[in-house]
């Protein structure tokens, strides 16, 4: 396998595993860290956000990126989360101490979004643990309204 | 209506809800998620949406009730007679163009702070307040304006938000020339 650089750490399987957040996912599981760089064999890739390394690039759905967007992005069969994440335009935070990440949303997809003036559709439980959505109420008017105990 | 509780556990809404005993949906949003899909900066936020899924009245604050008047300076009855009137039929709606007007778009930087705060949560929920408390402060520092993340945050970090912790940084950002709600105009 190809040596990533002196300061990359490829950790055995029974090491502490590190857990990557995306979109109300987790997953933890084997990554290398290079200094704050990410990277996941393409399995681990998978499980953890659904994306895809394909012979055409790394692909979700009907979206592929390209390996030539970035020359880092895929080295030795394993790939760059930390490159992905900047080509994607989404915020990704790493805690190297803690070993854990957290992929956030794109501003580029929220702004797009509410720009459209279509409200975005969540899923959220009720005390009662039964789960609702706001697309649920097309028909009638909703006051969505956001509150707190703070 | 559907009322969303952005709290860190059922257990700190359920005495808001139990008390109100709603037939609308009541619902729990740990993971902030409806802060983050519409950009939400503080509470209570409201939101109008139309029979068919549209943003007809985007990101305004209104209280139900007068309780907090004289601090906010929010007049309950004419944010519910403005309500009234939309689900009635006898108010014209916006047009596309003031809407999109007053919605303040998310930005990279925010979205760096939602995740920042996204990443402090957990580690909060796993017992790791030292990183956590880390997290919390770099999701200050990129969206001071953040109140869903400056304030929502305080439970999650020892910190009293009806204290003297809330009362200083909002009085340090009231003093630096901002506003602390943001109801739209009209």
């Amino acid at each position: 396998m190809r040596d990533l650089g002196p300061d990359a750490v490829s950790l055995p399987s029974n090491a502490a595993r590190f857990t990557l957040l995306d979109e109300g996912r987790t997953w933890s599981g084997e990554v290398a860290l290079e200094g704050e760089t990410l990277w996941l064999t393409p399995q681990a890739l998978h499980a953890a956000t659904g994306w895809e390394l394909k012979p055409r690039g790394v692909c979700r759905d009907d979206v592929c990126i390209p390996a030539s967007a970035d020359p880092g992005l895929v080295a030795d069969g394993r790939v760059n989360v930390s490159a992905l994440a900047k080509l994607l335009e989404r915020p990704l935070v790493l805690d190297a101490d803690a070993r854990v990440a957290f992929l956030g949303a794109s501003a580029r997809k929220r702004a797009d979004r509410l720009a459209s003036l279509e409200a975005p559709d969540f899923v959220l439980p009720d005390l009662n643990g039964q789960a609702h959505t706001l697309s649920e109420q097309r028909g009638k008017k909703v006051l969505l309204a956001a509150y707190a105990s703070w | 209506m559907i009322t969303v509780a952005l709290d860190r556990s059922p257990e700190d809404a359920r005495p808001w809800i139990e008390k109100d005993r709603p037939t609308h949906p009541s619902l729990i949003d740990t993971e902030f998620r409806v802060a983050d899909l519409f950009g939400m900066v503080n509470v209570p936020t409201i939101v109008w949406i139309d029979e068919s899924g549209k943003i007809v009245r985007p990101n305004d604050v209104a209280f139900a009730t007068d309780t907090y008047k004289a601090i906010t300076g929010m007049d309950a009855a004419k944010s519910l007679g403005a309500i009234r009137a939309w689900v009635l039929g006898e108010r014209r709606p916006l047009d596309a163009a003031t809407i999109h007007a007053r919605q303040a778009l998310p930005t990279a930087e925010h979205q760096q702070a939602r995740a920042e705060f996204g990443l402090a949560r957990w580690l909060w929920s796993h017992g790791n307040q030292d990183a956590a408390n880390r997290h919390f402060a770099r999701a200050d520092e990129l969206a001071p304006d953040d109140w869903t993340i400056r304030r929502g945050s305080m439970l999650m970090r020892g910190m009293d938000p009806f204290g003297q912790d809330f009362r200083t940084i909002r009085n340090e950002w009231v003093r630096a020339g901002h506003a602390y709600y943001l109801p739209l105009p009209d």
